[in-house]
């Protein structure tokens, strides 16, 4: 090993970095300056679409939060500083959506998380026809959304729907009541994005080695302490990725309220609130603001999670 | 699995995959029966059509928009995913095996442009295709797919690069390979598993897009099919556009089905379970 000269590693096995002489200092910096060089050019290319295609929306959108504008009346446009992040905190509407937009998340990603963890396992060990089941769970997700949420809206409103037809009384009109409303928006979400969960905790999986199941089985762990001490700790930075991204796109949830109440009896979520003001009232500035401050929640989760889980974040020395 | 497949497991996991088949497949069921009722049946609230018509199949192909959104949506989503998930993956490598300064910003930053409300940014992104002369053109869809596709894809393949054994890449270079040709050969193989679940999930971000789809194209030059199933209005204009709908949701979803059936397959575990022994 000490014929070449490798760049210093990240401690990923575990071990120490040992005390280096002077000299071999020296030629590690020069190493690490050719690293350093070659991660840029790799994240280059990815770097500079984000950043063309990203950063002048996104600085335009908090630009506009600090202004009152009104498509309807741009000649009254100007600088109010803090004034619209005032009047949407200020705002009994805001609330409201925010809280139901947490209990969506809150419960729909809970749900995904359980059932898209069986739905993996069921594509990774199922003996009886493996490659159509794994094909199968996909498809839900890969049903566009909006024609998902026809279907269910179609289902649940009486005289027209089986599930209205078969379950409910003739007279139950569940996408009329604030509570069936929500608990149906869950069930459209949760059936449509638990394939999402189970392809990423499925490749995560993937990684967990078979022998080490093997010892601990020899060792006489029961099935359940193996998936809890082995596979749950091996497949972490799967479960990031998988929850985070999950959360991160529950939290805006639009298309299935859209479509399924039209944000009647107060099922509005946080977007459906940015969508109103800018597309409906045509108030970029208020929309701006909204849109800035789901942005922020969504952050406020994200920073959450990457610390919880630590070093299994991406990029995490560990 | 090295056990012995008994008749009790088998019956065991038949069980399992019925009750899961019935969880995915009823929802679809009920959109493929809509897709066969007549627009008089379409609200009779059964769940399997008493008389059966192909009516809503032959009328979204009576003109050409649905084979022009059909093309553009199956060009744009593969040249979006093979970009896409191409840069995410030397983006990824370097965050998951090099040091170099700068990474927690750039892995923070590539997380912010995933959490942004994409609602809020669909009217100056509009300004900027204008300007650019891309709108209404497949790279003006293309470009918008790779930007926001990229943060997700990153974060998948980075968690599944940092856990492949570093000896493997340190036992190629030993035999004489540059660090690329120790990407291609060895890395990437290895991460099939994230790569092909990047890949999917790429694709079906791309294929499934309606906002900056509905909003960024204005014919059929570039108009992909879900922002064209909004252009649908049934035969006559009170008729109800729901069965059309739901005959374009049922073949748009078969290359899906293609598709997915055709990567799955290289989801495989234990790859380099044994690698790394002796």
């Amino acid at each position: 090993m000490t014929t070449t000269l490798t760049p210093p590693e990240s401690p990923t096995g575990g071990q120490a970095p040992a005390p280096l002489s002077r000299s071999e200092r020296k030629r590690l910096s020069k190493g690490a300056r050719q690293e350093e060089h070659l991660g840029w050019m790799l994240c280059a290319p990815a770097v500079i679409v984000m950043v063309a295609v990203a950063a002048f929306p996104m600085g335009y959108a908090i630009y506009l939060s600090f202004q009152r504008y009104s498509l309807r009346f741009p000649n009254l446009a100007k600088w109010v500083g803090l004034n619209n992040y005032g009047a949407v905190l200020g705002s009994k509407f805001w609330w409201q959506a925010f809280l139901i937009t947490v209990i969506i998340t809150v419960i729909s990603v809970a749900l995904e998380f359980v059932l898209g963890m069986a739905f993996a396992m069921l594509m990774h060990k199922t003996l009886v026809g493996k490659g159509f089941m794994r094909t199968l769970i996909l498809i839900p997700y890969g049903l566009v959304t909006v024609v998902a949420a026809y279907g269910w809206q179609y289902a649940w409103t009486p005289s027209t729907g089986y599930l209205a037809k078969y379950l409910l009384s003739s007279t139950a009109a569940p996408l009329t009541h604030t509570g069936t409303s929500i608990a149906l928006i869950i069930l459209a979400e949760v059936w449509k994005t638990t394939p999402f969960m189970a392809l990423l905790l499925l490749a995560g999986l993937s990684l967990v080695s078979e022998d080490l199941l093997a010892a601990a089985r020899m060792d006489g762990a029961s099935a359940w302490q193996r998936f809890i001490r082995i596979t749950l700790p091996l497949m972490k930075p799967a479960i990031l990725v998988a929850v985070l991204f999950r959360t991160l796109d529950a939290f805006r949830v639009f298309d299935n309220i859209f479509i399924l109440t039209g944000g009647a009896n107060n099922t509005a979520s946080v977007s459906f609130l940015a969508y109103n003001n800018l597309f409906k009232a045509l108030n970029l500035g208020l929309g701006s603001t909204v849109s800035v401050l789901i942005f922020i929640a969504v952050a406020i989760i994200a920073f959450i999670f990457v610390k919880l889980f630590g070093a299994a974040a991406p990029g995490s020395e560990a | 699995m090295a056990a012995v497949i008994t008749p009790g497991k088998r019956a065991g996991w038949t069980a399992i995959d019925v009750v899961v088949a019935i969880w995915v497949i009823v929802p679809l069921l009920w959109i493929v029966s809509l897709s066969f009722k007549s627009p008089a049946a379409i609200a009779d609230g059964n769940l399997w059509p008493t008389h059966w018509t192909t009516s809503n199949y032959s009328s979204i192909f009576q003109t050409s928009d649905f084979y022009d959104a059909l093309r553009n949506s199956v060009g744009i989503a593969v040249i979006a995913t093979a970009i896409g998930t191409l840069l995410a993956s030397f983006a990824a490598y370097a965050i998951a095996r090099l040091r170099f300064r700068g990474k927690q910003l750039l892995v923070g930053a590539s997380l912010l442009v995933a959490m942004f409300p994409q609602i809020s940014l669909v009217t100056p992104l509009f300004n900027v295709l204008r300007v650019t002369h891309l709108f209404n053109t497949w790279w003006g869809l293309v470009i918008p797919y790779v930007c926001f596709s990229l943060p997700m894809a990153i974060y998948i393949l980075s968690a599944f690069f940092r856990e492949i054994p570093r000896d493997l890449e340190r036992a190629a270079e030993i035999d004489g390979a540059t660090p690329l040709q120790a990407f291609v050969r060895v890395i990437a193989p290895l991460a099939a598993p994230g790569m092909v679940t990047a890949f999917i999930l790429v694709f079906l971000f791309c294929w499934n897009d309606f906002l900056f789809a509905i909003s960024f194209t204005s014919s059929n030059a570039s108009r992909t099919v879900p922002a064209a199933i909004a252009y649908f209005t049934g035969n006559s204009s009170f008729e109800n556009p729901i069965g059309n709908i739901a005959a374009a949701a049922v073949i748009i979803t078969i290359p899906i089905l293609v598709f997915v059936l055709f990567f799955q397959r290289r989801i495989v575990a234990g790859l380099t379970s044994g690698a790394v022994k002796g």
